[in-house]
């Protein structure tokens, strides 16, 4: 069977599956089958019919597993965001059109040669700190949960953040694979434009509390400076002024000492300070909130969840039990639905989406594609395990998306653009040799 | 560079598999310690999609119910009460904004089918697998209607309680408490729940007077200093005192009569039995002093005083009867010297007592000497209709010899044949009871008292009835009310 072939017969799976998940959510929520939950699988087949047609046509040796992958994960989110708020829904599936139809535009107009963004590295490195100052601009910038993360035209919101993410990807990978040798043997002169637009990077998002991203910023470089050198001892300094870095800023600000706190004790049994309210609360109904809703909510899953549809996520008045749901925290209403199986397997369908990432990197026959295959892999398991970790508190809880799976039309934009960069660099590697 | 890319993928499966670990961490071990935490609502909530079990009295008559409600998608199940008011005190009420109360609170095992017994755990298992509603087991309870009803009714407009049981078995028929409330109004209009015009104050609607009221006995409690003095070989129904209307104690004189300005009313030399009889209290001041303090707190325990009587209602709705120091319940180390024996035998001292543990004494002297543990709750039955366990009447002990038993119902039938207690005569039946008035401290303000039962020869029905603030004497307020209550008692069983 051709590759694209089995794509096909994969998206036909994954189209079963979204019709059975949206039966399962409208059942539990209305007790009754409705031909609405097969018309929106319907509609899910078709869009995603429409991204192989173009993939079939634009990268016909590429990695037949990523596309259906990605439709699996965007339907179990979209299905969890309809169960939380149907409204939502709605916009996330336009944004899911949106992010498909620049797919297609990116797999189109790379379809020859990806390669030549290399020689616009350092644009991209430009653009990257131009897209993560923006937010910051009065007029443009609007601040939610305290982080200047948004632009705004009009009512359309949007995150910059995330499409800076693969623009300072493709510099790192376009930067290294030119320095690569010269790095490695340590000469100081050679990190400069590699500091500048870096660090530039990172205080943008210090500056604008942006936490998370800078967590997930810094690993990507670690990550891709390692692939590119082979040198641990730089990942260690770079770990060692990571830490020495995170303590400092720990000990002066605030918000992040609070986050620390937060992490560390969720719960109290006295009344302390709250920040938020200026008065005196015991600290799972002020700093820890959301997070300690959130850990009942993955609690009461259980072994086997509650099922689709039927997770309590509302009070008896229908009223909201925990923040940010279809956001931050869609892991704990999928936990508590498709409890520790189902949860389980959704985990695995990350790790089979890195392990395939890293194989194109691995497959790969020049250095530009194996960074940038590589850079875009770890900043989607990065990004999920700073998400999620945080939310079980593995790590202090930063405000990042779950890729793929939350609410959020930036998010879902930029990993389609990922996704078509991964399929790029997977059909070069796959075609056969021009002799 | 295919060497770093392998490492940097095994350590990106490193990141993800943390987050299985994770996740099971949470799911497994940490669940049942996140589910008990006070402010999990997801938990709470969790509670109202089970079907709670029915409430049902004796003759099937349903007390609490669910209304099936959509909310968001999932259906809650929420209590209404068809009853309202009528068994408010006893049933309680199980709501998200206050939690539970009454049998609702007490039983919520059965009623959320998370009782320990077998067959409840394998339905539940089956129904939790198939995905289905988690229904609850039904409570049968032994309460009557009818006679609740009737002494709603007779309570209504004042402040006190009634108690109505079977001697014999400990089952209540009966447990009303005024001014009461209507339990479908928790919820959401908690602040309609006044009792305006209610003749004492606090009104407290919600206080279950029955089992949660302390009230100072007065001569219902000679019953119990009668059952102390006979049972002791102390004295005998035959013993003779002198009477001159009033007793002395440390130096001053207390007198038969509850006003102190009436005429000093003399008896010349009464036996025991006359004294219970005509409620004198110069004999039982003379009784206790004879006793001694110790010897009468003895049978108290006996009785059950100084403990939560053993009703099926939640602990923090029941008090224990006995002495009461500055609000707290007090038994004293040395009896001779910290209590006023004369004023302990007739009932006042620093006397508290519930309405339901002086129903526990007349039940025992009808019941032969043997107290029965109160009880209401008959059977517990699953949603298919099994019974899930009987409750099976429960001897509490014996607390006097049946020969003693025999000698203070023949003085409780004189005193309603011949005595304070005529109010309460049925005609055709032996009733056994005893009046109480007690002094509240304010003048002439009473909380008076009737506890009896009958017939005396084979008893079927117990009773005690108190009212507060009364300027009546409990011959006269509830003596007449304890009548009907027994007959009603009596007319159920016979139907039955």
């Amino acid at each position: 069977m051709s590759l694209r072939n089995r794509e096909l017969l994969n998206l036909v799976v994954v189209g079963a599956l979204t019709a059975l998940g949206f039966a399962s959510v409208y059942i539990a929520r209305q007790s009754v089958v409705s031909t609405a939950s097969l018309s929106y699988a319907a509609f899910f087949f078709a869009l995603y019919l429409v991204a192989h047609l173009v993939a079939r046509y634009a990268v016909p040796y590429a990695d037949p597993y990523l596309l259906p992958m990605a439709a699996l994960l965007t339907a179990i989110g979209l299905t969890e965001i309809y169960r939380i708020r149907p409204g939502d829904a709605f916009r996330q599936a336009v944004w899911i059109i949106i992010a498909v139809a620049v797919f297609a535009g990116t797999l189109w107009a790379l379809r020859r040669d990806y390669r030549r963004l290399e020689s616009y590295k350092y644009i991209f490195g430009l653009t990257a700190i131009g897209l993560l100052i923006l937010p910051a601009l009065p007029g443009i910038g609007t601040t939610v949960n305290g982080a200047r993360l948004w632009i705004h035209f009009g009512s359309l919101q949007f995150q910059p953040g995330e499409i800076a993410k693969l623009c300072l990807i493709v510099f790192l990978a376009g930067y290294l694979r030119e320095k690569r040798e010269v790095l490695a043997q340590g000469r100081l002169k050679d990190f400069g434009p590699l500091l500048l637009i870096w660090g530039g990077a990172m205080l943008v998002l210090v500056e604008t509390n942006d936490l998370g991203s800078a967590l997930l910023y810094f690993g990507i470089f670690l990550a891709m400076l390692y692939v590119a050198t082979g040198r641990l001892l730089f990942t260690g300094i770079g770990l060692a002024l990571f830490l020495a870095g995170s303590y400092f800023v720990y000990t002066q600000v605030a918000h992040v000492h609070e986050r620390v706190t937060i992490w560390l004790h969720p719960w109290t049994d006295q009344k302390v300070y709250c920040a938020l309210t200026g008065h005196m609360a015991l600290r799972q109904d002020c700093g820890s909130y959301q997070l300690v809703k959130s850990l009942y909510s993955i609690a009461s899953g259980g072994f086997g969840g509650t099922g689709l549809g039927k997770e309590t996520i509302e009070t008896t008045q229908g009223h909201p039990l925990i923040p940010s749901l279809n956001t931050d925290f869609i892991y704990s209403a999928l936990a508590q639905g498709l409890g520790l199986i189902g949860i389980s397997a959704l985990i695995l369908l990350f790790m089979v989406f890195v392990l395939r990432g890293m194989r194109i990197a691995l497959l790969a026959d020049d250095g530009f594609s194996k960074l940038a295959g590589a850079g875009l892999t770890f900043g989607f398991a990065l990004q999920t395990f700073i998400i999620v970790g945080g939310i079980l508190r593995i790590i202090p809880l930063t405000g990042i998306t779950f890729p793929f799976v939350s609410y959020g039309g930036s998010s879902v934009v930029a990993n389609f653009v990922l996704l078509a960069g991964l399929l790029l660099i997977s059909n070069r590697a796959n075609a056969p040799r021009e002799a | 560079m295919n060497r770093q890319i392998t490492k940097l993928a095994v350590a990106s499966l490193i990141l993800l598999a943390a987050l299985i670990v994770a996740t099971t961490y949470w799911q497994t071990w940490a669940s049942a310690g996140l589910a008990e935490k006070q402010d999990n609502a997801i938990q709470r909530v969790a509670q109202f999609r089970i079907k709670r079990g029915l409430i049902r009295a004796a003759d099937g008559t349903i007390l609490a119910t669910n209304v099936r409600r959509k909310v968001g998608g999932q259906t809650l199940y929420f209590r209404r009460y068809p009853t309202g008011r009528l068994f408010a005190d006893l049933v309680g009420y199980s709501t998200q904004g206050r939690s539970r109360a009454g049998v609702e609170q007490s039983e919520n095992a059965y009623l959320t089918s998370s009782n320990a017994n077998l067959s409840t755990i394998f339905n539940k298992t089956i129904d939790r697998i198939k995905g289905v509603t988690i229904t609850g087991n039904d409570l049968i309870l032994s309460v009557r209607p009818s006679i609740q009803r009737l002494a709603n009714q007779q309570l209504a407009g004042k402040c006190g309680a009634a108690v109505v049981m079977n001697p014999k078995t400990g089952k209540v028929y009966a447990l009303a408490s005024q001014p009461t409330y209507d339990p479908n109004l928790v919820e959401n209009h908690f602040n309609l729940i006044k009792a305006p015009g209610a003749p004492c104050h606090p009104a407290a609607p919600l206080l279950n007077r029955a089992t949660d009221g302390l009230f100072t006995p007065g001569s219902t409690f000679k019953v119990v200093t009668a059952t102390a003095a006979l049972d002791s070989h102390k004295f005998t129904p035959e013993s003779t005192f002198y009477d001159p209307g009033y007793c002395i104690e440390y130096g001053k004189q207390v007198s038969n009569a509850a006003s102190p300005d009436g005429p000093v009313e003399s008896f010349g030399h009464p036996t025991l039995a006359l004294g219970l009889q005509h409620s004198i209290n110069s004999v039982f001041c003379n009784v206790g002093k004879a006793l001694g303090a110790g010897t009468i707190l003895e049978y108290m325990k006996k009785f059950g005083f100084y403990k939560d009587p053993p009703l099926e209602t939640p602990a923090n709705e029941k008090v224990p009867s006995g002495l009461y120091n500055g609000g707290r319940l007090f038994f004293p180390s040395h009896p001779a010297t910290q209590v006023d024996p004369g004023r302990l035998a007739f009932g006042q001292e620093r006397l508290a007592v519930t309405p339901l543990q002086m129903a526990m004494v007349a039940s025992t002297i009808a019941n032969g000497g043997v107290a029965m543990d109160p009880q209401v709750l008959n059977r517990v039955v699953d949603a298919g209709g099994h019974t899930v366990v009987r409750i099976q009447p429960q001897k509490l002990r014996r607390v006097m010899s049946p020969q003693t038993a025999g000698e203070i119902t023949s003085m409780m039938v004189a005193a309603v044949n011949d005595g304070t207690g005529g109010a309460a005569a049925i005609p055709g039946i032996s009733v056994a009871g005893k009046t109480g008035t007690a002094e509240t401290g304010s003048s002439g303000i009473n909380t008076t008292w009737f506890i009896c039962f009958a017939p005396a020869d084979h008893p079927q029905v117990a009773v005690a009835v108190t009212l507060e603030n009364q300027t009546g004497f409990g011959g006269t307020t509830a003596a007449p009310i304890a009548k009907l209550l027994m007959q009603a008692g009596l007319s159920s069983r016979s139907k039955k």
